[in-house]
């Protein structure tokens, strides 16, 4: 696009070049389009002013009609687009001093539609009104019920490419009830115009014969055709599904499997690696959809803050945490303390206890109350043997606690081992949950 | 457990323990070495690996041709997964005489992997973490007719019995006791069932019966009502 007015720049600053040049296919356009669109991408292809090809068409109409068949015509065989069109737009435009608008209709746009009205009572005036030719009234009725119900189709199928389908139900649906009433009221007319209204009862039953006979004869196939349809798309899902999955399998345990083999001789370094990459793997198999999957996120309820602080304190004491969570509430600001605690208590266990085994945490969430237990298989110990300077056990466990309202339990394992209980009491607010 | 086997070899090892022939079912040849190596050594562990297989057809003729105690039962099979075997099992462990039971070891502790081997009747749920020595104490727990929970399966139940609001389909249903539930806290802490003995001050085999009927419950009457029961608790 080297040779694009100066003018033009912005609007094609994001594309790059390769993507424009090769194949100008024809496109009806999107934006700011009036019926169907074709003008204006006849416009964009052709790098002409919209205006010029609207009034072509108008002047085609007034041959009988003839614009109004080539019209149609482009408006059923050409698709809609956005991209294509969107970027030749601007070098259409640009040879007048027009600039698009997105939902105002510019000067070009009143002009068209002043020329259509004049076109429209020129041909009126030709026809004598519903008197020599009293088909004129159904067929345009017909025509405008089959314009807007083509252009709903239109406006589906772009809200599909910018997914904002679900905004707006109703207006579509009350756009194509309209028009499939205009179509109707159009063909009653002229039955009833030829004065066959006798007939209508009969004629009605015929052709409802024939649809049915139609249904029943193509219905088979056509029910037979979407479910293709449907499970060759199904298919696409899951393949695709599968390439993701795979790439993340690929890239973080190739990555980590790498890692351990470089570290082979650092039996800790070996399993702390094991270990965050099972965690990574499992959360990512087995977690909800979207929730968890990249872990930066601040945990908002109790199962993930003590899943979460097991795992950093896995990570960075290379000591194996088990964690049981039974049942969940959101985190309020007691359990964040109590979060707290346990974290510390985690980290003292996989420090001074980690050597006997994995660190066993447990959560429940029972009624009012949230009790957490950390349990290492270490050498024990003994609260009153710590000096009274050392301040990690008595403040940032049991103090914490006690300030926010919760108890601390310090005891011997029945078998070895330390075991740290916590308990906090819920806010009454947050019961509902 | 009466077999003659078990009492040929009681005087072969120390301990005067007897012998519990077990079939190993694992799809990946790996995992079954290293287990062979881990528990297989029979002098030592009382654990003799009859048979093995990779798939849920090979599983089932091995199963049948050796009729060994116990089973270990890996959960993702090729061929329809350890429940399927479990099913085409059903007779041989419901056998009065010389039951097989299954313990599951699975590397997965999901939770409908997990029910649904405890659904199809497997006595046990152990994760593929374990150690060595805890693995032969879970075999021999099983051979014996107990359960045995890995705590996070214990963690699932309490989680399933222990919602406030259960659907008015659990009235019908016994409950967890209080003391049945207290012993699953603790499987869920990771506390060994002798642990637990010491800390409740009751007998082992207390412990035992209070899993077993954990079990029982869990499997409830009929499948019906399991697949609403864990259908309504999104365990399914």
């Amino acid at each position: 696009m080297t040779t694009a007015p100066p003018r033009a720049e912005p609007g094609y600053a994001p594309a790059p070049d390769p993507d424009d040049p090769p194949v100008r296919k024809l496109y009806r356009s999107a934006d700011g389009r009036l019926l169907g669109g074709v003008a204006r991408g006849l416009a964009g292809h052709l790098g002409l002013p919209v205006s010029w090809v609207r009034i072509v068409f108008v002047a085609l109409f007034m041959a009988d009609g003839m614009g109004a068949l080539l019209y149609a015509a482009f408006w059923f065989f050409v698709p809609l687009g956005i991209g294509g069109v969107e970027h030749r737009q601007p070098a259409a435009g640009d040879g007048g001093k027009r600039r698009r608008l997105a939902r105002k209709p510019d000067k070009g746009q009143v002009f068209a539609l002043i020329a259509l009205l004049i076109g429209a009572s020129v041909i009126a005036s030709r026809f004598q009104l519903g008197q020599a030719n009293g088909y004129l009234w159904p067929v345009l009725l017909i025509g405008a019920g089959v314009a807007l119900v083509w252009r709903q189709a239109d406006n589906s199928r772009r809200a599909q490419w910018l997914e904002l389908g679900r905004r707006k139900a109703l207006l579509p649906v009350l756009r194509g009830a309209a028009g499939v009433l205009l179509v109707c009221i159009g063909v009653t007319g002229i039955v009833v115009l030829q004065g066959s209204v006798r007939h209508l009862g009969s004629v009605l039953q015929a052709a409802l014969a024939v649809v049915v006979g139609i249904a029943l004869l193509a219905g088979p196939y056509l029910v037979r055709m979407m479910q293709d349809l449907s499970e060759e798309r199904l298919m696409r899902i899951r393949a695709q599904e599968r390439a993701e999955v795979a790439a993340h399998v690929h890239d973080s345990v190739l990555h980590t499997l790498t890692l351990i083999q470089r570290n082979a001789d650092d039996p800790r370094e070996v399993a702390r690696l094991a270990r965050a990459q099972e965690r990574e793997l499992r959360a990512w198999l087995y977690k909800p959809e979207g929730r968890g999957k990249d872990e930066d996120e601040e945990p908002t309820t109790l199962a993930e803050a003590v899943r979460k602080a097991a795992a950093e304190v896995e990570d960075h004491h290379g000591v194996p945490i088990e964690v049981v969570v039974v049942g969940d509430c959101p985190l309020d600001e007691p359990l964040g303390a109590q979060m707290q605690a346990a974290r510390e208590a985690m980290v003292n266990a996989a420090k001074y206890g980690g050597e006997g085994g994995a660190v066993q945490v447990f959560a429940e969430v029972e009624g009012r109350s949230v009790f957490v237990s950390v349990r290492d298989r270490g050498p024990g110990f003994d609260l009153d043997a710590v000096p009274a300077d050392r301040m990690g056990v008595r403040e940032s466990i049991i103090g914490r606690m006690e300030r926010n309202g919760g108890t601390a339990r310090l005891r011997p394992a029945p078998d070895g081992g330390t075991v740290v209980e916590l308990e906090m009491e819920r806010a009454a607010a947050e019961q509902g949950t | 457990m009466s077999s003659e086997d078990a009492q040929q070899d009681a005087t072969a090892r120390p301990g005067g323990g007897r012998t519990v022939r077990v079939v190993l079912v694992d799809d990946h040849r790996m995992f079954r070495t290293g287990v062979q190596a881990e528990i297989g050594e029979t002098a030592r562990t009382g654990v003799e690996v009859v048979g093995e297989a990779a798939d849920v057809d090979q599983a089932v003729t091995v199963i049948t041709a050796t009729r060994p105690e116990v089973v270990l039962l890996d959960v993702h099979l090729p061929g329809g997964g350890g429940v399927e075997v479990l099913r085409r099992c059903a007779a041989l462990s419901a056998d009065a005489e010389r039951p097989v039971r299954f313990l599951a070891l699975s590397v997965s502790d999901a939770a409908e992997d997990v029910i649904g081997v405890i659904r199809g009747g497997a006595r046990g749920y152990v994760t593929k973490t374990i150690t060595g020595t805890d693995l032969v104490d879970a075999i021999f727990r099983v051979a014996d007719g107990d359960a045995v929970f890995s705590p996070r399966l214990a963690g699932f139940v309490l989680d399933a019995f222990a919602s406030t609001d259960a659907p008015p389909v659990d009235e019908d249903l016994d409950r967890l006791t209080q003391r049945e539930r207290e012993v699953l806290r603790l499987i869920a802490r990771g506390y060994a069932y002798k642990e637990i003995a010491k800390q409740l001050f009751i007998s082992v085999k207390t412990v035992e019966s209070h899993v077993s009927a954990v079990l029982r419950k869990l499997q409830l009457s009929n499948r019906h009502e399991l697949t609403r029961w864990a259908a309504a608790r999104r365990l399914v």
